[in-house]
């Protein structure tokens, strides 16, 4: 590793050469504070928090783009640059809607740790605001312009990250505008809900719809019987909205604190994972064994279904109908679940506490009398209704989910949570059922990488089968090409459409983006947490599930039956991916 | 057989189609228009509607349709001079052969190098151009130059950048050379933007060529084969011309592959900017290019290195470019015989502003600013006294009466705090208020911000805000400092040359006429008369007739009086200081202060 000689305040010392001067800086352990910056995408120099004092220069250089020479002296806290670090500050204060004690991410807020940081103590400079817009017309997501900084990360998470382009910069100076193109809503164009640019955002310009009113309005309302259940990958991130380190595994903790908010049955989605297990595998299984479409493509990630029906309706035919792990359950709550019960099904109030702000859209999607799911709680507002309840989620006992007749879920319902996990958990039981014999091996390191494509082959009665995990929807742009060409060398794939899969989802717990912390060290993080509960649980295969079984032998028949069929599975449609509406 | 070709051009006014048409009509129904050609400029160098008959240079300026209908008549038709028709009863003064312009007026302290083919040539015809020696240049460098000599030369002539910067164009060159790439770029910034001004239109309206020979040798220098010509969708004539000169060149063999047969190929496109002044700035056009949004990116990478499509490019401005030709045909030390040591050779101006002779002129560098204002702009208009000159457009500066004897280059206009710029010069007389002219450039620039970065979009916002605050009397002293500070912070912040240079029209005004603003926010008084909010309307009694004319002239019935008893009155409260009532008054009782 090539290094070089600089002087960064006064101090002589080596860094590594092609680092900018931010990096070089943090490696030193100087923060420069910025905004503007992704440490995944290419720097664009555009706020100008991050600009340092070089020796013999004019003008401040932004130390996101500017690469240390040899040789080269900075001044990282200057009196100039601070003056100018606090002044654009200022700036961009005087131009934003500063509700912060009524904003979502108030005590989370990059804007708001900064004007600390930086010792803000007056509304310096007084004018003009840009005209602001508000959309909270799609299910998931809200954006308004009034709180935004024009940072750019969204556009850039988006563009380089998504590889969707749904979020863009309108109009030019002061007018300038962050939103879809046209200013239209989220609904009305190519956007897939998926929230990766909510947790990019530094400030509340971006947020989920939230629904913690209409929850607790459930759970205050006697007549309901308010079910809750949770995603997997919700308990390797909901502790971080206490303080907890990234990745701490909160399970029973968490169980705990439901109970205590008063949920009438606290129930593990995993469960439900299980049960697409089963019908997902009997679909690809039948696919095989009839010569039907292939490859299949998993169906959990409501982000992806999305981009299908809005972008690669051609492929409809390729992606299974089951429904996502939290909508069966759903389904299966309010039918057998209620039968058994007692329970009258317009009385059962299902709330799904999920990674995801696309979900919020999902449980819209009526296949049957009753919505499969009436809300959807993202991983942050879950973490803000323990505190309502005043809950110290660290501080809480563990406890089991209910036990009563869905109790149990297998270690391949937990990987769900992370990319490569359904493959691995469907892998589990379909080749077991193919080979008609147990699996030689239960993990697939392959499908554990932390990439956006991973490929695993499986040996199946002496036939090689190639099976893909995708992450992104960028990724998954070449893999659904070679389809669309009919040149996939896969029978099953895998898609995700947040990188590194729910655990990394748009509902996740949000960190500061433009610190070293990488989205891969995220994923890693995380991903730890939801291996470690694979692991360390006795059934690690879906069809071993006993609590599946039973609905099988008590209700649903076997997997692929006309009742499963009618409860668990969906169908997709293809829609408009621009909405224009023309006066 | 073509006998005499009329130079009809057009200014800014309404009646200008009817002019042209009135010619057409009248030509041919004299039988002339065989004989005759005309040849249309969409504005002339004098911004009012003027024409010039070749070859006998006769020129006659404020055309209008009957005027037109007799030039044919009477001098194309009967050899009479129009001057000489005595029932016309013309003032002599509108006309004038272009020998007296040469020898005392307008054209005699300039140098046309540049411009010497505008206005002169058929722009849509090639033999024209190439009569006038247009395409000899890119002919010499293939046969018998290297690129590298080339490069020498143009480093030798030591061509700086016209588009504002003033950058060595050869050293520019000698990097993107350097670069080992198969693809490079040459991209001519044809997105001329500063307000009034308007001399890369008028040379891709007048000599096309002169542009695309210059980008060939360009291309040849560096190892390009690729050009693009990024012009300003606002400027359609000259859009058209650089079509029908890229069609007409290429069927010649002079543009494409092989040409001239010296197994040289390069091609041009044009690609139109969408009005936005900031894709000037080559970072910003480079991706406006692309198909991005039209923001500039951090430099370096510079474009030379790292450009279009991440290939190294070369951004020449259309002046730049224009030189390029006469250097190679001419050699480096003609074109050093003209200027100064630091900026040789010429500089193509858009005079204007509160000058009697407006117009585009082409001096050498080192002529000094008082004879561009004095001798060749005849000075104020109405004998006002001269105030200030600027410079530079939006991003330049002022420069002050004491500073008039300065040598017009480069270096020396940026040592008086303002910039050549791209070459708008607006001269400003005592009538004018230097806060309301920064104001005016900061409310240019506020608007034509990309919003990229926060010192310029939010930052001079904020000053045009306070600036505003000025001239509508809120300002206080605190305020002018918090200007500065927040003013020199835009300038070291900002991201691009745009916001860098943003601040200057302040900046530049408040350095050279700190009285003038202090004077708007001690004693609330604007001395040009020209912030609204500063002005008092008092009738003066003494001097009041009691006529009441004032009162009925005012719109929202500020004044009051008896008529023939009492003087009228002007309830300050109501008065929204229109000046209706001064225009009115025969007896100029009204006072304005």
């Amino acid at each position: 590793m090539k290094t070089i000689k600089m002087n960064i305040n006064h101090q002589e010392v080596q860094v590594q050469a092609g680092l900018t001067i931010l990096e070089a800086c943090r490696s030193l352990g100087i923060t420069i504070p910025t905004l503007c910056h992704l440490t995944e995408c290419k720097p664009k120099g555009a706020c100008r928090i991050c600009v340092v004092e070089e020796a013999g220069k004019r003008n401040l250089i932004p130390s996101c783009v500017s690469e240390v020479t040899d040789g080269m002296k900075i001044l990282t806290h200057s009196k100039r640059s601070l003056a100018s670090r606090r002044m654009s500050l200022e700036l961009i204060l005087s131009n934003h809607r500063k509700d912060c004690l009524s904003c979502t991410r108030n005590l989370n807020c990059e804007l708001q740790t900064l004007a600390q940081t930086l010792h803000v103590r007056e509304d310096r400079f007084l004018g003009e605001k840009t005209e602001g817009r508000y959309d909270d017309l799609s299910n998931g997501l809200v954006r308004d312009t009034s709180k935004c900084i024009l940072c750019g990360r969204c556009v850039d998470a988006c563009l380089n990250i998504q590889g969707l382009g749904v979020l863009t910069l309108m109009n030019r100076g002061f007018e300038t505008r962050m939103g879809p193109v046209l200013d239209l809503s989220f609904k009305d164009v190519n956007c897939i809900e998926c929230g990766q640019c909510v947790l990019h955002c530094p400030v509340g310009a971006l947020s989920e719809k939230e629904e913690i009113h209409d929850v607790i309005n459930a759970l205050e309302d006697p007549k309901k019987f308010v079910i809750v259940q949770t995603a997997p990958a919700v308990r390797a991130s909901l502790a971080e909205e206490f303080g907890a380190p990234m990745g701490t595994r909160i399970t029973g903790k968490m169980v705990s604190a439901l109970k205590q908010i008063g949920f009438d049955r606290v129930y593990d989605t995993n469960v439900a994972a299980d049960l697409t297990i089963l019908e997902e595998g009997h679909e690809l299984l039948n696919r095989l064994e009839n010569k039907g479409v292939l490859p299949l493509i998993t169906s959990c990630s409501p982000g992806w279904i999305n981009y299908l029906e809005k972008e690669y309706a051609s492929l409809i035919p390729h992606v299974s109908s089951c429904k996502s792990p939290h909508m069966m359950f759903g389904a299966i709550l309010k039918s057998h679940y209620a039968k058994v019960k007692g329970l009258d099904p317009k009385d059962i109030v299902v709330v799904s506490i999920m990674p995801c702000t696309a979900k919020k859209g999902e449980k819209e999607r009526m296949t049957s009398e009753y919505k499969d799911v009436d809300h959807v709680l993202t991983t942050r507002e879950c973490g803000r209704l323990i505190k309502l309840y005043g809950l110290d989620l660290l501080a809480m006992q563990n406890s089991d989910f209910d036990q009563d007749m869905f109790g149990i879920s297998s270690g391949a319902g937990v990987i769900f949570g992370v990319s490569g996990g359904v493959m691995e958990a469907a892998l589990r039981t379909v080749v077991e059922i193919l080979t008609n014999m147990p699996l030689d091996r239960l993990e697939f390191k392959e499908l554990r990488l932390i990439k956006d494509v991973k490929e695993a082959e499986i040996n199946v009665n002496g036939t090689i089968v190639k099976v893909a995990a995708v992450s992104t929807m960028k990724a998954a742009q070449a893999i659904l090409k070679q389809i669309q060409e009919g040149t996939s060398p896969y029978t099953f794939i895998e898609i995700m459409a947040c990188p590194g899969g729910c655990i990394n989802g748009g509902g996740q717990s949000i960190y500061p983006r433009n610190h070293d912390l990488k989205t891969e060290d995220v994923i890693k993080l995380r991903a730890k947490a939801l291996y470690a509960e694979d692991q360390d649980n006795t059934l690690r295969t879906s069809h071993m599930n006993p609590d599946v079984l039973n609905l099988y032998r008590d209700f649903l028949g076997e997997p692929g039956s006309d009742v499963a069929h009618h409860l668990l599975h969906t169908h997709y449609s293809a829609k408009e991916a621009l909405k224009l509406e023309f006066d | 057989m073509l006998e005499q070709r009329i130079h009809l051009a057009l200014g800014a006014q309404s009646n200008q189609e009817a002019v042209l048409h009135q010619l057409h009509a009248t030509l041919k129904k004299n039988r002339l228009d065989d004989r005759i050609q005309v040849y249309c400029h969409t504005l002339n160098d004098l911004q009012k509607p003027a024409c010039g008959i070749y070859p006998e240079r006769i020129f006659y300026e404020n055309i209008n349709e009957n005027l037109m209908r007799l030039l044919v008549e009477v001098q194309l038709l009967n050899k009479t001079p129009l001057e000489q028709f005595q029932q016309l009863k013309l003032d002599q003064s509108l006309i004038e052969r272009f020998d007296q312009w040469d020898k005392d007026r307008f054209f005699y302290k300039q140098t046309r190098i540049v411009l010497k083919n505008a206005g002169k040539i058929n722009p849509e015809d090639i033999q024209e151009a190439i009569a006038m020696d247009a395409y000899q240049a890119l002919s010499k460098a293939l046969t018998s130059m290297t690129p590298q000599d080339v490069l020498d030369e143009i480093t030798l002539s030591g061509l700086r950048g016209r588009g504002g910067g003033g950058f060595p164009t050869g050293r520019k060159w000698q990097v993107a050379h350097d670069q080992v790439n198969d693809v490079k770029y040459v991209i001519c910034n044809a997105d001329e933007g500063d307000p009034g001004a308007f001399m890369d239109r008028s040379l891709l309206e007048g000599d096309p060529h002169a542009i695309l020979e210059a980008m060939m040798i360009a291309g040849y220098a560096i190892g390009s084969k690729h050009g693009f010509i990024y012009v300003r969708a606002e400027y359609p004539v000259a859009v058209k011309r650089l079509e029908i000169a890229i069609r007409q060149a290429e069927n010649m063999g002079l543009l494409g592959n092989n040409i001239l047969n010296l197994g040289f190929d390069f091609s041009i496109e044009i690609r139109l900017g969408a009005g936005a002044f900031v894709c000037g700035e080559e970072t910003a056009l480079i991706a406006s290019i692309e198909g991005q949004r039209g923001t500039p990116n951090p430099k370096p990478p510079y474009p030379s290195v790292q450009g279009l499509w991440g290939k190294p490019t070369i951004i020449n401005n259309v002046e730049t470019l224009a030189n390029i030709p006469q250097i190679l045909l001419k050699g480096q030390k003609w074109f050093r015989t003209m200027g100064t040591a630091s900026s040789p050779g010429t500089k193509v101006f858009a005079l204007g502003g509160k000058i009697k002779q407006t117009g585009l002129i082409e001096v050498e560098m080192g002529l000094s600013l008082r004879e561009v204002i004095y001798d060749i702009g005849q000075g104020c208009e109405h004998n006002k006294k001269f105030k200030a000159m600027q410079t530079g457009g939006p991003s330049g500066g002022c420069i002050t009466a004491e500073d008039l004897d300065t040598a017009l280059g480069f270096d020396e206009l940026i040592q008086l705090g303002s910039m050549m710029g791209s070459g708008g010069m607006i001269v400003l007389d005592e009538d004018n208020c230097m806060v309301d002219v920064a104001r005016f450039y900061l409310d240019f620039i506020v608007e034509e911000s990309c919003g990229k970065c926060t010192p310029c979009r939010i930052g001079t916002k904020r000053l045009l805000e306070m600036l505003n605050k000025v001239t509508q009397g809120e300002g206080t002293l605190e305020l002018l400092e918090e200007m500065e500070e927040l003013a020199q912070y835009i300038k070291t912040s900002s991201l691009c040359g745009l916001g860098q240079t943003a601040p200057n029209p302040f900046l530049s005004t408040y350095h050279h006429f700190k009285d003038e603003y202090i004077r708007h926010v001690v004693d609330k008084k604007c001395d040009a008369k020209v912030c609204k909010a500063l002005l008092e309307y008092t009738i003066q009694a003494d001097l009041c007739k009691k006529c009441g004319l004032c009162a009925r002239a005012c719109p929202t019935y500020a004044i009051s009086g008896m008529v023939g008893r009492d003087p009228f009155t002007i309830d300050p409260n109501l008065c929204i200081r229109c000046g209706a009532c001064v225009l009115t008054c025969k007896f100029d009782a009204i006072k304005r202060q």
